[in-house]
């Protein structure tokens, strides 16, 4: 059990001069939900292609359950692929796209008859199987999809932007009703995306990738929390950027200096000696705002002027100055109706505790 | 259909106006010498040739000579090889047309079009050149040590075959370009994803979303060489008669004009039962 459901060692994948996977290493765990996240141009559609074996590697090794995949043809491979827009065969019906893997395998009709049964109840399109496609609405047929891969019983789901053409209102429900068929399944899940919020509220861990090249790997939280890189924390949500300059270490806390402004405080980057160019990172939702500095026992205070305000029902949206060319976001939720609002125009102290932030080598 | 039909019905016979050109031309030029003809496959033939106008349905009856039912049938088998060959030739060409850029595919498609470029008669000679005992096929075959004594093609089965596949090839290419062109490529890698092999990708992915444009094609292959006239009689010379040499021959030879209008309006009724075929086989898109 302790034998990783897919590894990926060193592959690395070209494309004309161009490096689209670039010594990539990683290995998913069984029954996991791993999501790749990145921008269009970072290689993680290739990985997939790479993984699902429409595409071959020019250096490195996959394998899953521990055998080596890279020359077994994409029909041989254990793995499904929902595709990006579905792909469903236009000619068949639901039952027949359904059944296509399982009459490929020469399964027994009547096998395929309860298997795909089952797989259209799974999927709440029971009754449905023989309409075409094209009569069904994009979010049937997105779950057509899922039902036509996980009918094959697969060792490896892969997901190429699952939920990337579905409105936002389906697409959120979608990715609660995906994560809890993932689940009930135990089907070990890689998803590509390019979509944050759908990575870190399905994954069980998600993987950053830029340029062909893995950023850092981790929970959705070690992700948000602790980002290994700027390019992370600012491509993962919002983020409120400082520069300064390490001056001193105390036990796990340091004194960061910014010019212009008082001394941050905050939790000691690993490997940066004092005297080091240093960017600590805020996220919006981390700072306080008040008229006063002196007011409960936060680390750090800013003074800073409201330069937006904005009023989205749930929250307070702000934008303050910091500096002449230092804006940053604040999160302020409407919790309870005696929060002090602010103007625009109105100076305000912005405080947040030392080890809310994160600082990073720059 | 969608709009217009819900509009006023003074701009429905507004745009009925504009078929009143077509309709005479139509009318006075196909219509009305097609039911001459017609009349005329009902007429008897005059001791020096001419028309008597006369009701019989005997011409149908000749035609039921075995004689003439063997024309038939050789016609219809020359031109389901036809289809057949165009298809198998067709096919992988257009397959490989689709899956090229599409800067190159303009230029493949222009080079499936090239010969229309020449008239057909002077091709078909052309082909002649080629086949003849002594011609182009002959001299390279045995110079190159291939065959020892010449083969004999010209004036056989073998011939019109060879020059029916070639006239009508790029009526096959292009509706099957159209049709795998149209074709997303990702139910390909789909059907790869789902345990298909290469052959079974073909047979139950490529082949039916391909079908609009192989019945269409098949269509306007078989059509034209079942009536094929110029191909028969050139290539073919005496001995391998088609329908449409048969036709000419009663109408300028033998100037039995009632037996050469029947044998024609069997030839229609031949190409409709096609087109019939057609229809029921799900082909829509052309009709």
């Amino acid at each position: 059990m302790n034998q990783p459901s897919v590894e990926l060692r060193e592959v690395v994948k070209r494309h004309g001069s161009t490096v689209a996977v670039d010594h990539l290493s990683f290995s998913v765990r069984r029954g996991e939900f791993f999501s790749i996240l990145g921008p269009s141009g970072s290689g993680k559609t290739t990985t997939l292609r790479l993984i699902a074996g429409f595409e071959h590697p020019d250096g490195g090794d996959i394998l899953i359950d521990g055998r080596s995949i890279v020359d077994a043809p994409p029909n041989l491979r254990p793995v499904n692929l929902v595709f990006q827009q579905y792909a469903l065969f236009p000619h068949l019906t639901v039952f027949g796209n359904v059944a296509f893997g399982l009459e490929m395998r020469d399964v027994a009709r009547a096998e395929i008859q309860s298997r795909v049964g089952a797989a259209l109840d799974m999927v709440q399109l029971a009754g449905k199987g023989d309409r075409l496609p094209a009569q069904l609405s994009g979010g049937e047929q997105q779950r057509v999809a899922l039902a036509r891969a996980l009918v094959n019983r697969p060792a490896v789901l892969l997901l190429d932007e699952p939920l990337g053409a579905l409105d936002q209102q389906l697409r959120q429900e979608m990715q609660g009703e995906l994560k809890a068929i993932q689940e009930q399944v135990g089907v070990t899940c890689i998803c590509v995306t390019h979509h944050q919020e759908e990575a870190l509220t399905m994954s069980d861990r998600v993987a950053v990738m830029d340029h062909g090249r893995l950023l850092q790997v981790g929970t959705p939280q070690d992700i948000y929390d602790a980002p290994a890189s700027l390019y992370v924390a600012e491509f993962i949500g919002l983020s409120n950027r400082l520069d300064g300059r390490l001056a001193s270490v105390e036990g796990p806390h340091c004194r960061i200096e910014v010019p212009g402004l008082p001394a941050i405080q905050a939790a000691a980057p690993a490997g940066v000696e004092p005297g080091g160019r240093v960017t600590i990172i805020v996220r919006p939702e981390r700072l306080h705002l008040s008229q006063q500095a002196a007011q409960g026992g936060f680390g750090n205070v800013v003074p800073a002027r409201v330069a937006k305000a904005v009023y989205n029902g749930h929250e307070m949206q702000y934008q303050l100055r910091i500096a002449e060319n230092l804006l940053w976001t604040v999160r302020v939720p409407n919790a309870d109706g005696g929060q002090k609002r602010f103007l625009p125009g109105e100076a305000v102290m912005a405080r947040w505790n030392r080890d809310e932030s994160v600082v990073l080598a720059r | 259909m969608t709009t217009d039909s819900t509009g006023s019905r003074t701009n429905v016979c507004h745009r009925a106006w504009v078929l009143v050109p077509a309709l005479i031309w139509m009318g006075l030029f196909f219509f009305l010498p097609l039911l001459i003809v017609l009349l005329i496959s009902f007429a008897s033939r005059g001791t020096y040739g001419g028309v008597e106008w006369t009701f019989t349905l005997a011409n149908y009856r000749d035609l039921a000579d075995p004689l003439y039912l063997w024309i038939y049938l050789r016609s219809c088998a020359l031109a389901l090889a036809t289809t057949g060959l165009c298809l198998c030739l067709g096919f992988p060409l257009a397959y490989y047309i689709a899956g090229e850029p599409a800067r190159r595919q303009g230029i493949w498609l222009m080079l499936v079009l090239i010969p229309f470029w020449t008239n057909f008669l002077v091709r078909t000679y052309a082909w002649m050149d080629v086949l003849r005992t002594d011609g182009l096929l002959n001299t390279v075959s045995m110079g190159a040590g291939l065959t020892s004594d010449p083969i004999e093609i010209l004036y056989t089965d073998a011939a019109v075959l060879i020059g029916l596949v070639y006239g009508y090839l790029p009526f096959m290419v292009l509706p099957l370009y159209a049709a795998i062109e149209r074709m997303d490529r990702s139910l390909i890698e789909a059907a790869r994803d789902l345990y298909a092999p290469g052959w079974a990708v073909f047979v139950r992915v490529i082949v039916p979303l391909a079908k609009p444009g192989i019945v269409a094609g098949c269509l306007l292959v078989f059509t034209p060489s079942l009536g094929a006239y110029i191909t028969p009689d050139l290539l073919g010379g005496a001995r391998s008669m088609m329908i449409g040499n048969f036709i000419q021959h009663e109408y300028l030879v033998v100037r039995d004009w009632p037996l050469g209008s029947a044998a024609s309006f069997v030839l229609m009724a031949m190409v409709s039962a096609g087109v019939w075929a057609y229809q029921r086989a799900g082909g829509e898109r052309l009709l």
